[in-house]
């Protein structure tokens, strides 16, 4: 019972702030609904018992992917943008691109019911109780497991960040 | 835990937003924060089928995509930085150099 009450608290927030974000002027009022829905996706994560992505999304995402975010919004005039108009004129592209991708999630799912055990309403996950403590389980398998996707996710970092730098400098 | 049903809908719902976000919108800061909403979208169905089975690597593969996320936005607000240093604007249809 608790548990529907928490999903559907924080569902409905991500969705509607996610609505709100696509459809502001101001870029600025953007990135305060793409954090509230990031902090609103973090909630489902700890419903769902995944307290490590939860800690990371919530220091990743808004304070460190946001902040980025703000800051650029700031050094790049936008006052001079905001009196444009702010959406370009492929209503109708989007219109059919989203019902195609609805369209194809919805056969998708639909069609997902009549599979046996495993299907729309897969309703035995394990217990909350009988859960491995989440963090140390994740660690146990990423540095087993998927050590070397890791390495590799380090090493894009350093690109991504040597990159922005080189990008981002003043020309001499 | 709810049936996996309602996090598949959330998970669509929000990837819907993102992509009508980005076909829509001029502003390519607003366009990049879209796309961060899509791989906040696919999150939550790795998230979700990993409580399902019981197995961490789902939450692993989100992980990833979470730095993935970060490196992407890094790169992609430097290439905005320096194209409005050039061009003075941040209007997707106004880049518009390689137009024949």
């Amino acid at each position: 019972m608790l548990d529907k009450v928490f999903f559907f608290f924080f569902a409905g927030v991500a969705i509607l702030s996610a609505g709100l974000m696509v459809t502001r002027r101001n870029a600025i009022h953007s990135a305060v609904f793409l954090i509230t829905t990031l902090m609103a996706t973090a909630g489902i994560f700890l419903q769902l018992r995944a307290e490590f992505i939860f800690i990371a999304q919530i220091i990743l995402y808004v304070g460190g992917i946001m902040v980025l975010f703000v800051f650029v919004i700031m050094l790049v005039r936008l006052d001079v943008a905001l009196h444009q108009i702010q959406f370009s004129r492929q209503k109708w592209v989007a219109l059919f691109v989203t019902l195609a991708l609805a369209l194809e999630v919805g056969v998708m799912l639909w069609s997902s019911r009549k599979v046996p055990g495993q299907g729309f309403l897969l309703p035995n996950a394990m217990p909350a109780a009988k859960l491995p403590a989440n963090t140390e389980a994740l660690a146990g398998r990423l540095f087993d497991a998927y050590l070397l996707p890791f390495e590799i996710a380090s090493v894009l970092l350093l690109v991504a960040m040597v990159g922005a730098v080189v990008m981002a400098k003043k020309r001499t | 835990m709810m049936p996996i049903g309602y996090y598949l809908f959330l998970s669509m719902a929000l990837f819907l937003i993102g992509a009508i976000g980005v076909i829509t919108r001029r502003n390519v800061i607003v366009v990049l924060m879209s796309i961060e909403l899509i791989l906040n979208a696919v999150n939550i169905n790795l998230v979700a089928f990993s409580r399902i089975f019981g197995d961490v690597a789902g939450q692993v593969f989100a992980l990833f995509i979470i730095a993935d996320a970060a490196a992407e936005a890094v790169v992609g607000l430097g290439i905005i930085i320096s194209f409005f240093r050039n061009r003075e604007t941040v209007l997707e249809d106004e880049m518009d150099l390689l137009k024949w």
